[in-house]
């Protein structure tokens, strides 16, 4: 079963990662690179990736002649999308269990989402 | 979907014959593990161009055995270790081989210390004699992921002490029962009904049948053995009508019957029906002896639906499970009608398992349609159609809802 971990940031969780000393935040990397080879190891990482900055994001305006219906721009968003993991586990108890080992979690930052297979069996 | 050529079959009987030539004389199976997949990839690479050796399996025992000493030598080195002259010999070319060995490495790839993701990994590989490319396009995940599984499973098994021989037969059930769960694991895996990632994907159904075969071929008065390669003959053999051309699922009762492939049929109706006259009963045999009373069905209508209930009870006393449930409420429902099938479903409700489960949603929709009550029967489908993970059923379960508007 493939899960999608998504992790988001907010005003208050940059605020805090910022008033961070340098060997705080090299306290973080380091959990995040645990948690990355311990999944490597175990065969269950698929891809894991965190995210620049909004602001060097592009939004795709929508078609010529139809209705622009964001506010924009997109970096002004509060609650941004930092970074993911996708990973090939036993099931939805076992991706939740990972998922809690991010930094972010205990913010209520971190969100799992399984994602949609080919399976299909008779009906 | 490529069928494999000649010699990639041939590649894939043999693959398995040849590790267990090599364990056996050498001994440490993560070594001769690399070393004959290394073997395998060198005669992929070498025949199609040079034309298959005369004595092809005394040619890929003499490569893996070459390499298998270049390996060691640089492990040794390593160690700095010395060990006697005579291993290094390669082993017979041509050694008599054990008739036993297939089934070994089955049981030693299915070993109950490695994670269901490893032993999966791990049979396709050892057994299967896939690359771990093959199987990582198989399984749609990176490369890497499936060579951690298949390193990790054989650390793993090196650091349980696990041996290169069958199990004491007070074990034997117990994990003949677990490669019986890889099996059907790789075989649902490939039971996909999407045809377009499908294409250059090896055919994992295909491989699931062929290693149960084998199975069965070694262990022929095993009636559970019979039973999964029944169950999966009887299965596969619907393939054909399973999928619409758009890709769409088609459900039983709508297939296109003349489209079944009656060869896999006749051999499956065979297997199950000699196993349960033989060997004591079980879940597999059961599964088997129910796909093969819808197989013989020449249309939906004449479906044997109380003999299928009949099968559903006996299988609920020994194998009980949520899905089981679920599949004799639809046979209740067809003996008895939808709304017999609709109180049963209602107490069904709280068994773990089923509770928000979107089969749940999607057996009572049936229902509810069979029973007239279409409003209720299309909020039931987008319900189901909300909560499944699969692609396939979701479209099948919307295009339901829709039929319903």
């Amino acid at each position: 079963m493939k899960y999608l971990i998504l992790i988001h940031s907010n005003p208050k969780s940059r605020e805090i990662w910022e008033s961070f000393s340098p060997a705080e935040k090299g306290a973080g990397f380091q959990v995040y690179a645990a948690l990355n080879d311990e999944l490597a190891a175990s065969g269950e990482l698929i891809v894991a990736e965190a995210l620049a900055d909004p602001s060097l994001g592009r939004r795709i305006p929508a078609a010529p002649g139809e209705a622009l219906t964001t506010d924009g721009p997109f970096a002004e968003v509060k609650e941004q999308l930092a970074g993911f993991y996708l990973v090939d586990c036993s099931g939805m108890e076992r991706a939740v269990q990972i998922a809690e080992r991010i930094p972010e979690a205990p913010l209520g930052l971190v969100e799992v989402r399984p994602v949609l297979d080919l399976n299909g069996l008779e009906m | 979907v490529t069928a494999p050529t000649a010699f990639e079959g041939l590649l894939r009987e043999l693959a398995p014959q040849v590790l267990g030539a090599l364990v056996r004389h050498h001994g440490g199976f993560d070594t001769c593990e690399d070393a004959v997949q290394e073997a395998l990839l060198a005669a992929a690479l070498q025949w199609p161009a040079e034309g298959v050796p005369a004595n092809p399996k005394a040619w890929l025992i003499r490569v893996a055995s070459r390499r298998w000493t270049e390996l060691w030598r640089n492990e040794s080195a390593r160690r700095r270790r010395e060990r006697v002259a005579a291993a290094l010999e390669p082993p017979p070319a041509d050694p008599v081989p054990a008739a036993d060995d297939t089934l070994t490495l089955l049981l030693l790839c299915c070993h109950p210390a490695l994670s269901a993701a490893s032993q999966v990994a791990l049979t396709l590989r050892a057994v299967g004699g896939l690359s771990t490319a093959e199987i990582a396009r198989a399984f749609l995940v990176p490369e890497s992921t499936i060579g951690q599984r298949i390193s990790r499973a054989k650390q793993r098994i090196k650091a349980t002490g696990a041996e290169f021989r069958l199990p004491p037969d007070a074990e034997l059930p117990e994990r003949i029962a677990a490669v019986l769960r890889v099996l059907y694991l790789v075989f649902n895996e490939g039971y996909t009904a999407s045809s377009g990632p499908a294409l250059h994907r090896v055919e994992l159904t295909g491989e699931a049948i062929r290693l149960a075969r084998q199975l069965h071929e070694r262990l022929p008065g095993d009636g559970e053995v019979a039973g999964l390669l029944a169950l999966m003959l009887l299965t596969d053999a619907r393939r054909p009508a399973r999928t619409g051309p758009d890709g769409g699922l088609i459900p039983l009762a709508e297939q296109d019957r003349s489209r079944w492939n009656t060869e896999a049929i006749a051999e499956g109706v065979g297997l199950t029906t000699e196993a349960l006259a033989t060997a004591p009963i079980g879940p597999y045999q059961l599964q088997a002896a129910i796909a093969a009373v819808h197989d013989e069905a020449a249309h939906a209508a004449d479906t044997d639906w109380p003999q299928i209930l009949a099968l559903y009870d006996l299988l609920r006393r020994i194998a009980a499970g949520p899905m089981v449930t679920l599949n004799r409420v639809v046979a209740v429902a067809m003996v008895d009608g939808p709304g017999a099938g609709l109180r049963e479903l209602g107490a069904a409700e709280a068994e773990p398992g089923l509770a928000g489960h979107h089969r749940l949603a999607a057996v009572r929709a049936h229902l509810l349609d069979l029973a007239g009550d279409h409003a209720a029967a299309r909020d039931e489908h987008l319900r189901a159609a909300q909560r499944t993970l699969s692609i396939p059923e979701r479209r099948y379960l919307e295009s339901r809802a829709d039929r319903l508007a």
